[in-house]
């Protein structure tokens, strides 16, 4: 009986399993769409029929008894029979054990091949916070739901911006905490084509359960032609408009307000064409050439103030996007020539 | 010869009890009889259950339909923290002990009290108090953490954390004054001639019980404080914006609530190896393997803590570690199924609503043990963690375990409690409906938890919904057959018939102190013995119980 077991887990590893490949959902378990959902199915199942056949065997032993040696009349005495066995209790304590040690491995084996992901893994950033993901691709790009290519493997790094959450892809059989403070990490490789769950399986508040977003697995070619499109995040927006998406996309609105308050740096609320003074005591005009390099090497000029603490966005910014953020500076500025300060923005401006 | 008249005596409904000696509040809220101790446990214990089961049921029919049913998300948050809460630190953890154990521990000595029967008021005085700072938070807007508490979520919520974990941290020292109290009673109160394995096995499990409250209680406390601590004053332990690290807050809480799992499940198991060999009237199988199983669990509950953290992104080394622990612990517990099992076996088997209650614990217990091995094996753990598979996979072990065996107890001494019988009838209908109902509930929720419905949800996407539904409905039979319970028990205190002595046939020393006791317990000395013997009893069909037979008799 163990040997038929272990001769039927002999396909648990890997992804070669010969039944419970990629297919579609069972009573039990959802659709698999990745390459480890098979090893974790074999699993599944392996400790269900061991747990079947046990439960089975336990429970008509208890039925055969209970009927067999019901009490027929008040009074009445059962015959004498041994209260102890050791040959007996020896035998169904090694059982259990041998066949827990089994399970472990597996459970074991299966896991080490989840949780370590290739070299060549195509990296997407991932941000928890309540109660929404954002998925960061590595040319910049961000989006709400998740883009992946089919067959190739796919490494999330992960965080939360506030408390823990945590990231589960049934679909996968992958889930991993986000954890505030720290980068944690899952891979898989998608087999499957389609659109699949990611829930928040960590209690977050109020909206835990709407943190839900889609997974879309997309054929490699199509994967390939989606990126490309979206990574010109440009595309068919008017300079300004896209200079917002600039702003927002790649971080500029984490530090700089748009209403006149300053926050760890200054607003852009009017500051386009504004006289900036700085920490060395220098003094320039805000212009084209002034923001510019104000992205480019911001630490050449301090804004007296504030601190040095502004990353370069040298080789993250295209010149595109430096003409569109520079477009969208102007239309918020007051200073700048031919434009006229939007009113909807008015009540902190100094 | 004298010696038997006492428990060969008609029921002393009537006479002089521990019940009817004495009258007034004071004569219960300052008594420091055992007895009376644990039937104030008993009747707080089911006053919050009353309660968490409301809650349980606001739960379900919330959960009817995918969107909105009857409450918002913040009052769903509330409503599953404060059914966690109330369940675990109000009603199952001093449950069997506190309440049960209090009752027949000393009588299963043969002893008056416990050893230190001050110290004992002391601990319901301080359940009482813990009781009431925890149900404050209720009246002060409830709170949305989770039972876990889980930081930085609960450092961070504007909901009355400190004061539900104020709580927790009194109703702490009630569970630890508990414990050292049964430690201490059986280590010095045992009867001459009654060595530790002479003792009947429920002492053997309140032992390795009280050895875990002890023990491990007290990090819970800690961890109440610190993170009591960390809202109030602003220390950063737990929440990373303060400098805190928020993993180390799941090690503390596990480190104390795994192994109050088997705070919950060993007295349950204690119980259940008394009735199934009553109840068989036959010697229990494998006397010393329960007993040493018992503290064996005891011993590597505090090995497996960290099997509730595999995806919390602690070391993949950690995990294999847990994980082959969390199997070690499955052992003592197939060990125990077996030898219940063994114990039937040509046994003479009554089917009285204890024994039904037993029967059902072994089916439920088995297929929460079972499904226990999908969650300590590390790749199927990812798939199912954090969803209605766990859920399923707890209320099997603790409400199909310890409460299906609490009210096992309930109704095995009851009898010995108010000197009453309740309808034997109305109790075996109940205790299947109660075990059919709770089946339809969560047997559901295993399937909709691997399909991938996470826990704590408040909506859900569509394809989940006929689960909810079936599971819904099972609940609500569920609590039909606990009214039913409640109906006739409190019907048998006015209208039951007298309890014998010795209605089931027990041969632990509890059996032999008339039905109530009197204040002292024994009115004679009890007869000590193996509590598995039955072969010196004889069946009185007079009053419906067995009797001790005649020494002469017995010289047969």
């Amino acid at each position: 009986m163990i040997l038929s077991g272990l001769l039927n887990t002999l396909s648990v590893r890997g992804a070669g399993a010969p039944f419970l490949a990629t297919g579609d959902g069972t009573f039990w378990l959802p659709v698999r769409a990745s390459e480890a959902a098979g090893s974790v199915d074999n699993l599944f199942y392996f400790i269900f029929w061991i747990s079947l056949f046990f439960f089975t065997l336990l429970m008509a032993l208890l039925a055969i008894f209970a009927v067999r040696y019901r009490r027929r009349r008040e009074g009445e005495e059962p015959e004498p029979s041994p209260s102890h066995n050791l040959a007996v209790e020896v035998v169904w304590t090694a059982i259990p054990v041998l066949l827990v040690a089994v399970i472990f491995w597996f459970g074991f084996q299966a896991y080490v091949d989840m949780s370590t992901p290739p070299l060549n893994a195509y990296q997407i950033q991932v941000t928890g916070q309540k109660w929404k993901w954002t998925f960061t691709y590595p040319n910049g790009y961000v989006d709400e739901l998740l883009h992946v290519p089919a067959d190739r493997p796919v490494q999330l790094v992960m965080t939360s911006q506030d408390v823990i959450h945590s990231l589960s892809i049934p679909a996968f059989r992958i889930k991993r905490d986000l954890v505030p403070g720290r980068y944690s990490k899952a891979w898989f490789t998608a087999v499957r084509p389609g659109d699949y769950d990611i829930y928040c399986a960590e209690y977050c508040g109020t909206q835990h359960s709407s943190m839900i977003s889609t997974v879309k697995v997309l054929p490699p070619e199509e994967f390939d032609a989606w990126m490309l499109e979206h990574s010109d995040i440009l595309s068919g927006l008017t300079p300004v408009e896209g200079g917002e998406r600039v702003y927002n996309v790649l971080g500029c609105k984490q530090c700089h307000t748009l209403d006149g308050v300053a926050g760890v740096g200054p607003t852009f609320r009017d500051l386009f064409g504004s006289e900036r003074s700085f920490k060395d005591g220098g003094r320039a005009l805000a212009d084209e050439n002034y923001i510019s390099s104000s992205v480019l090497d911001p630490q050449s000029q301090i804004v007296q103030g504030f601190e040095p603490v502004m990353p370069t966005f040298k080789g993250r910014i295209k010149d595109q996007e430096m003409t569109a953020l520079i477009a969208f500076l102007k239309s918020l500025s007051e200073h700048a020539p031919g434009e006229e300060a939007p009113a909807a923005v008015g009540a902190g401006t100094p | 010869m004298s010696t038997h008249d006492a428990t060969a005596a008609p029921p002393a409904v009537g006479g002089e009890n521990y019940l009817n000696c004495s009258h007034g509040f004071r004569s219960w809220i300052f008594t420091l009889d055992h007895k009376r101790i644990g039937v104030m446990y008993l009747a707080s214990i089911l006053s919050f259950f009353l309660l968490g089961g409301i809650l349980a049921l606001l739960i379900r029919t919330e959960l009817l339909t995918p969107t909105r049913t009857l409450m918002s998300a913040d009052d769903y948050n509330k409503v599953f923290t404060l059914h966690g809460a109330i369940m675990i630190f109000l009603f199952i953890i001093p449950g069997i002990p506190a309440a049960l154990g209090n009752f027949v521990l000393p009588l299963m000595l043969g002893a008056k009290d416990v050893a230190l029967p001050r110290l004992n008021l002391a601990s319901y005085h301080l359940y009482l108090i813990g009781a009431l700072i925890a149900v404050l938070s209720i009246v002060q807007g409830g709170v949305d953490a989770g039972w876990t508490f889980y930081a930085p979520y609960s450092t961070t919520t504007n909901t009355a954390v400190v004061t539900l974990t104020f709580g927790v941290f009194v109703l702490g020292f009630s569970s630890v004054f508990t414990g050292l109290n049964f430690i201490v009673t059986m280590h010095k109160m045992r009867p001459a001639g009654m060595g530790w394995f002479d003792m009947p096995l429920m002492l053997w499990a309140l032992y390795a019980t009280s050895i875990i409250q002890v023990l491990a209680t007290p990090i819970l406390g800690i961890t109440m404080v610190l993170l009591i601590v960390e809202r109030v004053m602003g220390i950063g332990i737990f929440d990373p914006a303060l400098g805190g690290d928020p993993v180390l807050y799941q090690h503390f809480f596990w480190f104390y609530s795994h192994p109050a799992v088997y705070i919950m499940i060993l007295p349950a198991m204690g119980i259940i190896s008394e009735v199934i060999s009553v109840f068989s009237r036959k010697h229990i199988f494998g006397y010393r393997a329960i007993a040493y199983s018992s503290i064996a669990i005891a011993a590597f509950s505090f090995l497996v803590w960290g099997h509730h953290m595999f995806t919390s992104g602690q070391s993949d080394l950690m995990n294999m570690i847990f994980s082959a622990l969390t199997f070690s612990v499955s052992i003592p517990s197939a060990v125990k199924m077996f030898n219940w099992l063994s114990t039937m076996y040509k046994g003479s088997i009554r089917f009285d609503t204890p024994m039904i209650y037993a029967l059902s614990f072994m089916f439920l217990f088995g297929i929460g043990g079972l499904t226990g091995l999908f969650l300590g094996s590390l790749a199927t753990d990812v798939h199912l963690h954090d969803t209605y598979f766990v859920v399923a996979h707890f209320h099997y072990v603790m409400f199909g375990g310890t409460v299906i065996a609490f009210l096992a107890g309930l109704h095995y001494w009851w009898p010995k409690m108010f000197g009453r019988m309740y309808d034997e009838k109305w109790g075996r209908i109940s205790a299947i409906i109660i075990s059919v109902g709770f089946n339809i509930t969560f047997f559901t929720q295993f399937v909709m938890g691997s399909q991938g419905m996470p826990r704590r949800y408040y909506a859900y996407v569509d394809k989940f919904e006929p689960y909810h539904v079936i599971s819904s409905i099972g609940s609500y039979l569920m609590a039909a057959g606990f009214f039913m319970t409640a109906w006739y028990l409190v019907k048998s205190l006015y209208r039951g018939r007298p309890a014998p002595a010795n209605p089931w046939g027990g041969a632990s020393m509890e059996w032999q102190a008339a039905s109530p006791p009197v204040l002292h317990n024994f009115t004679d000395e009890p007869v000590g013995g193996d509590p598995y013997d039955y072969s010196n009893q004889d069946y009185d069909p007079a009053t419906g119980g067995y009797v001790l037979r005649k020494p002469e008799v017995s010289d047969r």
